[in-house]
């Protein structure tokens, strides 16, 4: 008998206080390589939270592994530098650079490695031919679908090995924010690893493989996308 | 990911503004050169401000972080200068590159802890830095001379050549001050000042995309300390005096004028902040009382005109003429 691989993602535990108030309580999910997981949940549930203790942008109690390593201990960048790549609630983006400056600087890790940059430049406005129009505009002065596809690009310059996603749709028009999804789609099915958040619940269960439910800082259920499809009342989970 | 590539060549733009603002920088040494003592002087200390400000703007400007204190490092450079320069006879040359070494060294002890802080507490812990460096040149009376200053302080000599008129230390200085900048430039546009600046942008984005954001921000600190000192040393050799009020608050209040008026984040920034406040006064003095009221006026004119300093103006107006 063998033993069966690693998860990409291993979380345990995991809890998270701002000041005295527990936003996150003791939380346990897993995400298989190739996975694509979403969490739902409500305004306030922990979601964003969830996944700041994931990348340690907020400092948590649990533990943590990725690819079988322990990475309870690490700090962000370090996490980063593993291929743990996370787009921002509000995307985060370097709003007076311009779209190339933040897309080089998505490929920080990789050094000055220019033959690599180039590549997975190509390889972004592949996805997003909009950018490649857009390359020397400042960042802030894009639309916000624009942006979401910036903020996405430049975590895929990273290399992620799982990508991490805050409410991608959130403030964007349905048509961009059903581009958005299949983009993600296209690159889970590419064998990306994909933790997604979104309250745009239709949208999400389009993709999901599982689906995570978060209410009031703890995941009160946890089941294949199929079975939430066939279900009309996501509410019920969301007042456990 | 394999999928089809988009191929990108960015257009080749000439750098008009750099070699317009590289031509008005000529003329203003050209003319320098060919003028009096006291014109020389004030573009010396235009020149020596202007490699402070030029490193206050890689911690400030690229890096996004709040000092209040660099004064503290051009005073360990003043006094580090004199101190080895007078009482040991040592190389000038040597001097500056030991003084500037010791201030980066106290950059990285002081700013390991300072620059955990955030916002108005790091502001506040910086500008406590300053004011201790200047009570201690104040009380440490044997080693600094106190309020009296320290004086006899050898002009700049690189071995054999030594720099005995101003003209020819002025000359010691804006090489150095081209050296500077020229750094300054390459650091922006390195990996190392990408990642300053998205710091500057956002720490947490910054941190998610594999910046390590603590050793980065400490990294600046420390050069902006060295160009800190470097400024305190030549200021040292060029007048041949210091005193405690030389490196007092008064000089954070100047930096900081010529920082946001020449352009904050820019390379050319400091430069032209460092020679618009440093020669309006002297454009000015034939007004009398009015001085005061004029060079203010023209100062807020030019903020409230060009918020983001003279520099960010023209690269608007370039940009706009290109486009």
């Amino acid at each position: 008998m063998t033993d069966a691989p690693p998860h990409l993602l291993d979380v345990t535990e995991l809890s998270a206080h701002y000041g005295h108030v527990q936003a996150l309580k003791p939380t346990s999910l897993r995400i298989a390589e190739g996975e694509l997981v979403t969490i739902l949940g409500p305004n306030g549930a922990g979601k964003s939270t969830l996944l700041r203790a994931i990348t340690r942008l907020t400092p948590g109690d649990g533990r943590v592994t990725f690819r079988g390593q322990d990475i309870t201990a690490l700090p962000t960048h370090r996490r980063a530098a593993l291929g743990i790549i996370m787009v921002p609630e509000g995307r985060g983006l370097f709003g007076q650079m311009s779209v190339r400056e933040n897309l080089v600087l998505g490929a920080y890790q990789i050094g000055s490695a220019q033959a690599t940059i180039k590549q997975r430049l190509d390889e972004v406005f592949s996805l997003f031919p909009r950018l490649a129009e857009r390359i020397d505009q400042v960042s802030s002065s894009l639309s916000g679908g624009e942006q979401q596809m910036l903020a996405i690009g430049r975590a895929l310059m990273a290399g992620p090995k799982l990508l991490m996603l805050d409410e991608p749709s959130l403030g964007l028009a349905p048509r961009v924010s059903v581009e958005i999804i299949e983009t993600l789609g296209k690159l889970n099915r590419q064998g990306l690893g994909i933790l997604l958040v979104e309250q745009k619940a239709p949208l999400a269960l389009k993709l999901a493989q599982r689906v995570y439910v978060l209410s009031l800082g703890r995941i009160v259920v946890e089941l294949p996308a199929s079975e939430i499809r066939s279900h009309h009342d996501l509410a019920r989970y969301y007042l456990h | 990911m394999t999928l089809p590539a988009i191929t990108y060549t960015k257009p080749v733009r000439l750098p008009w503004l750099a070699i317009g603002l590289s031509l008005v920088g000529a003329a203003i040494v050209l003319f320098t050169f060919s003028a009096s003592g006291y014109v020389v002087t004030v573009v010396g200390f235009a020149a020596i401000y202007a490699i402070f400000v030029t490193g206050l703007n890689l911690f400030m400007g690229y890096t996004g972080q709040a000092s209040f204190g660099q004064n503290a490092f051009a005073a360990l450079g003043g006094y580090g200068t004199a101190i080895l320069c007078t009482d040991y006879n040592m190389e000038p040359a040597l001097a500056l590159l030991l003084t500037m070494a010791f201030s980066g060294l106290v950059a990285l002890v002081v700013g390991y802890p300072t620059l955990r802080l955030r916002g108005h507490y790091l502001a506040m812990a910086t500008f406590a830095l300053g004011l201790i460096t200047y009570e201690i040149s104040i009380e440490w009376a044997s080693l600094t001379q106190g309020y009296m200053g320290y004086s006899g302080i050898p002009p700049l000599r690189l071995w054999r050549f030594e720099a005995v008129t101003e003209k020819q230390q002025l000359a010691v200085i804006l090489v150095l001050l081209v050296l500077g900048v020229f750094a300054a430039y390459r650091l922006r546009h390195s990996r190392f000042g990408r990642a300053l600046r998205a710091i500057a942008g956002s720490e947490a984005a910054a941190s998610a995309l594999g910046v390590n954001v603590a050793r980065y921000k400490l990294l600046s600190f420390m050069i902006a300390a060295m160009y800190g000192s470097a400024a305190g040393s030549l200021f040292a050799h060029f007048v041949g005096f210091i005193s405690p009020e030389v490196f007092g608050t008064s000089m954070v209040v100047s930096s900081f004028t010529m920082l946001y008026l020449g352009g904050i984040g820019t390379v050319a920034g400091p430069l032209i902040g460092a020679v618009i406040v440093s020669l309006l006064p002297e454009l000015l003095r034939g007004l009398k009382e009015w001085q005061d009221v004029v060079y203010i006026l023209v100062l807020l004119t030019i903020l409230i005109y060009a918020p983001k300093g003279i520099a960010g103006f023209l690269d608007r107006l370039f940009r706009k003429q290109e486009g």
